[in-house]
């Protein structure tokens, strides 16, 4: 009896206690959405691994220091359709009362939720999607996009490619936000290191049998073909383009967006050679491999992808500045606060958040390793280059974003 | 050299050919669901999660118990045959007597779980499988891979002998009276509901069979059925509901001039079936090959 009253006391102390703090955040509680691909091609690079590194985060940050007593985190699958998206985000904001999406690959979808989260006055940190317009002409005053865009991947992989001598290229593209964006990115690099591009394909998204666009880029003669897509595309363009003797006959492939779990389904005879640009690899250092380590049990064995890594350290920077201001209810004082502090965490190191909203940190060219190096599974790639934070992204003059006057 | 329409002949033969491969896979998936149609008179929309399967099992078999692709190519289909038998017994055959409507929801909803357990048992990103047939020969047009010559023929091979035995054989003809009249068929002596569960079972190999053809080409994933079955139910409704031939010859012809789309205009190549299937539909309701019912 007497310890019943104890545990009675204990309970009104602690919504006495939870009643204080919860006066300063919206509806008391920090509500993370994380929206992403939860069933279709990008799954394995998003869906769930990303709400595991969400929660990841917010267990690693309260563990450090004194958090928020509730702190929430929801999911749901956008489909890779802005429509879809754009319902689910709607009904989180104005119903569910959540306080920041995460996450969010497929460009298209992201830029709906990146207007929907500025009319809101929410924040919206972007890990998933790729197209550099969400810090460029799109730029909003409420969103970070946190691991990687298309201009650094265009970059990345697109210069390293034209100075080896691969100077004439076709694109294979996405026919949607995201492939448009890379393929242009990537095609004002080459055209700007002196190479140029002899021609392009639009494919359908999602696309199954790409022999036909195969065969388009092999007539073109271009030395180098572009990939601008991603996820299952990527690794149905990779496998056919083998089964047609494109690489034998003396073309090459340019991946310009390749995650691991691609490289794992494709296997290391076919995915040998490729070279791509990454934000994020998990064997880099012993941060990432603990990180990994972790990850890959809750995840069906899955090495975590540069997304997941981007959704931890973003959430892991958010609640630093909710907490700093101990308030969640003004997005875009939320942002400009973000933008304010340093970031630095275990994955990403030390870093900055620019006007723009441009995540800033090194980026790294990858290169797949042949099936004798690899030391087991997920033993993938090796490092060619790293491509220091301060040229590894877009200049901030160029990108056309408003907040950067 | 002379260009038609821009494109220069040979790229043209190229994709001319590349369409008649496509239209391989058309043709079988197709031909599976006619066969069930025309003699259950049941849509079956798990179709695309059984060529799934067929990838997916023959991926088993190599990762598990090492059996390359060609035991595969025997042994897939029969066991995704048996768990297609299982499904009609257990679920599908408690439907008959109802609208089609039923049967159509039932399958839909068993694709939906049967897609949902491969996701969460081996994720959305897909498993490789190596190319059993790798190099190819230059026709001098294009490079054909000997693989993609391999799968046109055996589709063809299959698709006209399934024609064949339904058409001209006795065997054929018992289950199409069956279809008419099962209470005569069955009075003389020949059991119907076996025939059917057995005829469901065919036609789920043969989905099967697709799907160990597609594993070395494309990625094995949950989802690889998804995309291709409301492509191959266009095919089927071109062709007449039921109709056998028509089945084949509109996979075929429909891979093809899908193919041609991806040279002229790209964008559309995944809307130009049902462009054609709405004009179709609007011309001859029954089909290309159907007959009014």
């Amino acid at each position: 009896m007497r310890s019943g009253i104890r545990a009675l006391m204990a309970m009104a102390a602690l919504c006495f206690g939870a009643g204080i703090s919860q006066a300063q955040y919206s509806d008391g509680t920090i509500k993370i959405g994380v929206m992403n691909d939860q069933s279709g091609l990008y799954a394995d690079l998003t869906g769930q691994g990303s709400v595991w590194a969400a929660r990841k985060a917010i267990a690693d940050f309260c563990k450090s220091t004194t958090c928020h007593n509730k702190i929430e985190v929801v999911f749901a699958d956008h489909q890779n359709k802005p429509d879809v998206g754009s319902n689910v985000v709607r009904q989180w904001y104005d119903v569910d009362k959540v306080d920041v999406v995460v996450d969010v690959p497929t460009s298209s979808v992201a830029l709906a939720v990146n207007t929907i989260t500025k009319e809101k006055n929410k924040v919206f940190l972007v890990s998933g999607a790729a197209t550099s317009d969400l810090t460029g002409k799109a730029c909003s005053p409420n969103t970070i996009h946190w691991t990687y865009d298309t201009w650094a991947l265009a970059n990345g992989t697109g210069n390293a490619i034209v100075k080896t001598g691969g100077d004439s290229w076709f694109f294979l593209t996405a026919d949607y936000a995201f492939g448009h964006a890379l393929e242009r990115d990537t095609a004002a690099v080459v055209e700007k290191t002196g190479g140029k591009v002899v021609g392009k394909v639009r494919h359908p998204f999602p696309g199954q049998d790409f022999s036909s666009f195969l065969l388009q880029a092999q007539a073109s003669k271009a030395k180098i073909i572009g990939l601008a897509n991603a996820g299952g595309d990527t690794i149905n363009s990779i496998k056919q383009a083998s089964e047609f003797g494109i690489v034998k006959g003396g073309q090459n492939l340019a991946g310009l967006l390749v995650f691991i779990t691609d490289v794992h389904a494709l296997g290391l005879p076919i995915a040998q050679g490729l070279i791509f640009t990454e934000a994020w690899y998990w064997d880099a250092n012993d941060a990432n491999r603990a990180f990994a380590k972790e990850f890959a049990p809750a995840n069906k064995g899955n090495m975590p992808t540069m997304i997941h890594a981007g959704v931890y350290s973003s959430v892991l920077h958010y609640l630093k500045a909710v907490h700093a201001m101990k308030s969640d209810a003004d997005g875009a004082a939320v942002v400009a606060k973000m933008k304010s502090m340093p970031t630095d965490d275990k994955l990403f190191g030390k870093g900055e958040i620019r006007a723009d909203g441009r995540h800033i940190h090194p980026m790294y060219l990858f290169e797949v390793k042949s099936p004798a190096e690899s030391k087991g599974p997920w033993d993938y790639y090796k490092t060619r280059a790293t491509i220091p934070a301060n040229e590894a992204f877009r200049p901030l003059a160029d990108g056309g974003c408003p907040l950067a006057k | 050299m002379f260009e038609l329409l821009g494109v220069p002949p040979q790229a043209l033969f190229g994709q001319l050919l590349l369409g008649l491969i496509n239209g391989a896979f058309y043709a079988l998936l197709s031909l599976g669901l006619a066969v069930i149609f025309g003699l259950m008179n049941v849509i079956n929309f798990t179709h695309g999660a059984q060529y799934m399967m067929g990838a997916f099992v023959a991926w088993m078999l190599l990762t598990y118990l090492g059996i390359p692709y060609w035991g595969a190519l025997v042994l897939v289909p029969i066991i995704v045959g048996i768990t297609g038998v299982i499904i009609e017994r257990l679920f599908i055959s408690r439907l008959y007597h109802l609208d089609h409507l039923y049967g159509l929801l039932l399958t839909f909803g068993l694709a939906l779980m049967i897609e949902g357990l491969f996701r969460r048992e081996y994720g959305s990103s897909g498993l490789p499988y190596a190319n059993p047939l790798p190099g190819g020969t230059n026709l001098g047009f294009m490079f054909l891979p000997w693989y993609r010559a391999w799968v046109v023929a055996i589709s063809l091979i299959v698709c006209f002998g399934t024609w064949f035995m339904i058409e001209k054989t006795q065997l054929g003809s018992y289950l199409r009276a069956a279809t008419e009249r099962p209470d005569l068929v069955q009075a003389f002596g020949i059991n119907v509901p076996r025939m059917i569960t057995l005829t469901y079972g065919f036609g789920v190999g043969l989905a099967a069979l697709a799907g160990v053809l597609a594993a070395p080409i494309y990625s094995v994933n949950p989802t690889m059925g998804a995309n291709l079955i409301i492509v191959v139910f266009a095919v089927v409704v071109i062709g007449g509901m039921g109709s056998i031939m028509g089945s084949i010859l509109t996979g075929f012809g429909l891979g093809v001039i899908e193919g041609l789309t991806k040279v002229f205009y790209p964008e559309a190549s995944n809307t130009v079936i049902f462009i054609i299937m709405a004009i179709v539909l609007m011309i001859r309701p029954q089909g290309l090959f159907g007959t009014p019912r």
